[in-house]
């Protein structure tokens, strides 16, 4: 569940802001510090990728259906759509560009690649991300339980079964287990 | 839900390729070259670019299906600090701004009038987003609303408002149908083709079956929305642009403008998903007319909703009759069918004649007639969608021959056997003879159906096949650098949308080449750089673009071995090309070694050209196509007699491919072609309110598109390699038959647990009502038979 958020850094900022109205976010991006003015409007999807460059999450929907816009935080999937900016003060965040360390590939990246679970890529970046949440809280999950996590992130180019298999893939490798299926 | 076990598609070779001489990496599942840009999100679509100065456009679109603009102020607008240009129409009145690759009869912006919900009326390039959405709402309109005629029956009526002056339109750039005649009413275009005495054959028959069906309007839903940034400089265009045919582009843009082709540049970064939506020119008119108000770099970037009013696929109805005789042999058929193109052509034409085409079905007729109209609606424009024509009648007339096996005592399968066109027949008069073993192909479906098996109550098993006339113009061009360090870069202009063109060409060219495909890369498009390319769409990449690439490495390839058999003293027979090297028995040059001897220097470069063009005859389309797509199908359906809800249970697929040079993207091609299809079938409908023109479900939410939960249970996928297609190591275009393949599959099988289809998609409402139908229909037929 999404925390409250802190409300002793709210309380400043007035209810009705006007355009030139800007409030502090402190928050952590890929494992960076950030502290930036922001517009208390200011949606976190546009924060990530006008204000931070990073433009791996993508625009689609605009009403948290398609989950191509997904980023982690504290660990888990929110739609940065439909996400204020402020709801990532004093937390943390995750793109997939942190999701790589120093160049070398997450195991899920890896399976997202081996599986062909990847094509027009729009949909990759929160389908990844969304099966980090997964796993990390299910390291084994059934093809159901991948089937209703998953649910929030639509693919129009795979037909799904190359992500599933990726998916099983992906939890056999962060297993450590040999995998040759 | 139901559990996943579809069959694993991961059975072939995977895994780093390694050159092993010519064929060497074809039939091999090279893993995508852009696999790792994809995942780590590096890939850079349209809406990621930056370039210095750019401005953001917003769009104010007609909220009336048809009105004539009395007054449009936009000083308020103008005036709102951060706003940089207001376009109107009246700013495009010293060009002349109508544009439409098939027939001119769109305005970028509108004049004077608007004619469906959602037309472009107004645009503000502002410093962010924000204020340029905040300047829409300072733009006045004034409008008088007109009669509007929303459905196809309102624009066929006599009495119909008209939408255009059909008598004074004039032909696109690129309609490639032959004369473009002038129609009646609100007519876009007809197409027909007639062939033997219909009217005999229907006087002779034993079974007729007869039917009206409805097709609807479908969204494409490629997930990244239409996105286009335009640049005006000293008499030069620049345009990055999420487009699926940045040439034919190119020529519109450089046409209304008044600029020759070589200045205008379109540059073409990944595009997220297609599927037809990004064919042809879209938003690019628009942002460059705003780029050259604003003399500023100019973003537009559609959202869900506008990339709905953009394109989407045509809506049909459909009158269809086939006949046969008592023993299962199909004599005739005759169709007449209405295509709702919207308030402008876009691709209308094309659908209509492509669905002329896909009518008949691949069948052994002693008399067919087919008429096909495109009709002009006050609704948004109707363009490509994967597999138009087909997947508009294929469902059917699958259909009906189902109907007349049941009345003949047939089954699905033996009826096709007997009735299916063989290899060298011909399809439709003057085209292409049948290039493929459709009895084969169907047989196959069947056993993956376990055909003939007992199967549990309100279950039902349906097969289908149809032909889809592929390959548009057969005109590609590509070349090839071999670098002076043995690596090489590709040239060519296929956009990569997803389906993996680029990881297939270099597949290719590393072949030509005995190089290992890591040694490869391929440039993205860009008209500047890039060579002519006809478009990507009608599954033509890999079958011309990649004709051409592979006739550019088999030049490099010649000149390699010439100036080995200069270095060696040697013929060229003696010599030949493996592991980056050139060998003559035990002794080999590499080819960096190769380039320097040639050039004298460490340095320097080879270039191989290829070039595709119609071969014999003008490729003009009434000859084509350039090859049949086998559109085939096979599904396993649960009703739900309660509730009318659908479920698939099995999907089969097989992909006619001729030779699968990637069978990994053969499959996801399959995969992902028929989950669109179930999609088509059974859920997705744009829903326009038939008064006001408003489509009822913009949004995500209320246009449900197939999610992971629809999967079917299990999915058997089969590729058959005949080399009987004419591009690359025989290899023909895959990607659209498996869409409609599967909608007519799902109808067929529905057909099969009692469920007659008619209209699609078939919603759990009307399946409830048509099971009501029947079972009111045989309790009527009962109480009948008591009297």
């Amino acid at each position: 569940m999404i925390d409250r958020l802190d409300t002793r850094e709210t309380e400043s900022v007035p209810a009705t802001g006007e355009a030139a109205t800007t409030i502090r976010l402190e928050t952590v991006v890929n494992g960076r510090p950030v502290s930036a003015e922001i517009e208390p409007r200011t949606l976190l999807l546009d924060f990530l990728r006008d204000r931070l460059g990073l433009t791996g999450a993508k625009r689609s929907c605009d009403v948290q259906v398609c989950g191509v816009c997904t980023v982690l935080l504290d660990g888990k999937p929110v739609s940065a759509c439909s996400t204020l900016a402020y709801e990532a003060h004093g937390r943390e965040v995750l793109t997939i560009e942190g999701l790589a360390r120093f160049g070398e590939l997450h195991p899920i990246q890896q399976a997202f690649m081996e599986r062909t679970a990847i094509q027009c890529g729009f949909c990759t970046p929160g389908m990844i991300l969304t099966t980090k949440a997964l796993l990390d809280e299910n390291p084994r999950p059934t093809r159901e339980e991948i089937a209703a996590y998953l649910g929030g992130n639509l693919c129009r180019c795979t037909g799904y079964w190359m992500i599933i298999e990726a998916v099983e893939h992906a939890a056999r490798l962060m297993a450590g287990e040999e995998d040759r299926s | 839900m139901s559990t996943l076990s579809h069959r694993p598609a991961s059975t072939e070779p995977m895994g780093a390729a390694q050159g092993n001489g010519a064929q060497g990496l074809v039939g091999l599942s090279a893993p995508r070259v852009d696999a790792r840009a994809k995942a780590t999100g590096e890939a850079k679509y349209a809406g990621d670019l930056q370039i210095p100065g750019l401005a953001y456009g917003k769009v104010l679109r007609s909220p009336y299906a048809h009105a004539r603009i009395v007054r449009i102020d936009a000083s308020r607008a103008q005036a709102l600090p951060g706003v940089i240009a207001v376009l109107t129409g009246d700013d495009v009145l010293d060009i002349n701004p109508y544009y439409g690759h098939a027939i001119k009869d769109r305005p970028l912006i509108a004049i004077d009038r608007v004619r469906f919900v959602g037309e472009p009326v107004a645009a503000v390039a502002a410093e962010d987003p924000q204020t340029a959405a905040e300047a829409l709402e300072l733009i006045e309109v004034e409008y008088e609303e007109l009669p509007a005629a929303i459905t196809l029956d309102a624009a066929l009526a006599e009495d119909a408002p008209r939408l255009h002056v059909t008598e004074l339109l004039k032909p696109g750039l690129f309609h490639g149908l032959g004369e473009l005649k002038p129609q009646p009413g609100n007519i876009c275009y007809h197409h027909a083709f007639a062939r033997g005495d219909v009217e005999e054959a229907f006087a002779k028959a034993d079974i007729v079956v007869e039917g009206e069906y409805h097709f609807p309007a479908v969204y494409q839903y490629s997930m990244e929305p239409h996105t286009t940034i335009a640049q005006w400089g000293d008499g030069e265009i620049t345009v990055w642009s999420s487009c699926q045919h940045p040439f034919l582009v190119r020529a519109e843009i450089a046409d209304l403008f008044g600029l020759p082709v070589a200045n205008v540049r379109i540059v073409v970064p990944y595009l997220g998903g297609g599927f037809g939506s990004k064919s042809y020119t879209k938003l690019e008119p628009l942002t460059v007319a705003l780029a050259r108000k604003a003399r500023r770099p100019v973003r537009i970037a559609n959202t869900v909703d506008e990339a709905m009013v953009t394109t989407r696929r045509h809506g049909m109805k459909a009158w269809m009759r086939t006949a046969a005789s008592a023993d299962g042999r199909l004599l005739a058929r005759e169709v007449r069918c209405w295509f709702d193109t919207g308030a402008y052509a876009d691709n209308g034409p094309r659908v209509v004649a492509t669905g002329a085409d896909a009518a008949p079905g691949p069948y052994r007729w002693e008399a067919v007639k087919v008429d096909s109209w495109g009709v002009y609606t006050n609704t948004s424009p109707a363009g490509s969608y994967r597999a138009f024509g087909a997947t508009h009648l294929q469902w059917i007339g699958e259909a009906q021959v189902d109907e007349i096996a049941r009345r003949c005592g047939l089954d699905a399968l033996q009826i096709r056997e007997r009735n299916l066109l063989r290899p060298g027949e011909a399809v439709r008069p003057g085209g292409k003879p049948l290039d493929a073993d459709l009895i084969g192909d169907i047989q196959k479906v069947a056993a993956a159906l376990d055909w003939g098996t007992p199967k549990p109550a309100n279950v039902g098993r349906g097969l289908s096949v149809g032909l889809l006339a592929a390959g548009a113009h057969p005109v590609s061009t590509a070349f090839a650098r071999l670098e002076a360090d043995g690596t090489a870069t590709l040239y060519v202009s296929s956009t990569e949308v997803g389906q993996g063109v680029r990881t297939v060409f270099s597949q290719i060219l590393a072949t030509e080449l005995a190089l290992p495909v890591e040694r490869v890369r391929v440039q993205g498009g860009d008209t500047l750089v890039t060579p002519y390319d006809r478009s990507t769409g009608a599954s033509r990449s890999t079958t011309l673009a990649g004709l051409a690439v592979q006739r550019a490495g088999q030049e490099l390839r010649a000149k390699l071995l010439e100036i080995a058999a200069r270095v060696f003293g040697l013929p060229e027979e003696a010599i030949e090309l493996r592991d980056g090297a050139v060998w003559h028995e035990g002794e080999s040059i590499s080819y960096p070694d190769l380039i320097r001897a040639h050039f004298g220097m460490v340095g320097g470069e080879l270039i191989g050209r290829g070039e595709v063009r119609p071969e014999k005859g003008t490729g003009s389309y009434a000859e084509g196509p350039v090859f049949w797509e086998v559109c085939i199908g096979g599904a396993e359906v649960e009703v739900d007699p309660d509730t009318g809800k659908v479920t698939v249970r099995k999907a089969v697929s097989v992909a006619d491919v001729g030779k699968a040079i990637n069978p990994r993207l053969v499959k996801a091609q399959e995969m992902g072609g028929w989950l669109q299809g179930l999609g088509n079938a059974l859920f997705e409908e744009m829903i326009y309110d038939e008064q006001t023109g408003q489509i009822l479900n913009a949004t995500l939410f209320d246009y449900h598109v197939p999610t992971i939960a629809d999967l079917p249970a299990s999915f058997v996928s089969t590729i058959v390699e005949n080399e009987d297609g004419p591009g690359p190591y025989g290899a023909k275009g895959v990607g659209e038959g498996a869409l409609a393949g599967a909608t007519a599959a799902i109808v067929t099988a529905l057909y099969d647990a009692g469920v007659r289809v008619t209209e699609l998609p078939a919603t759990p409402e009307r399946v409830w009502r048509w099971l009501r139908e029947r079972d009111s229909a045989a309790a009527g037929g009962a109480q009948s038979a008591r009297e």
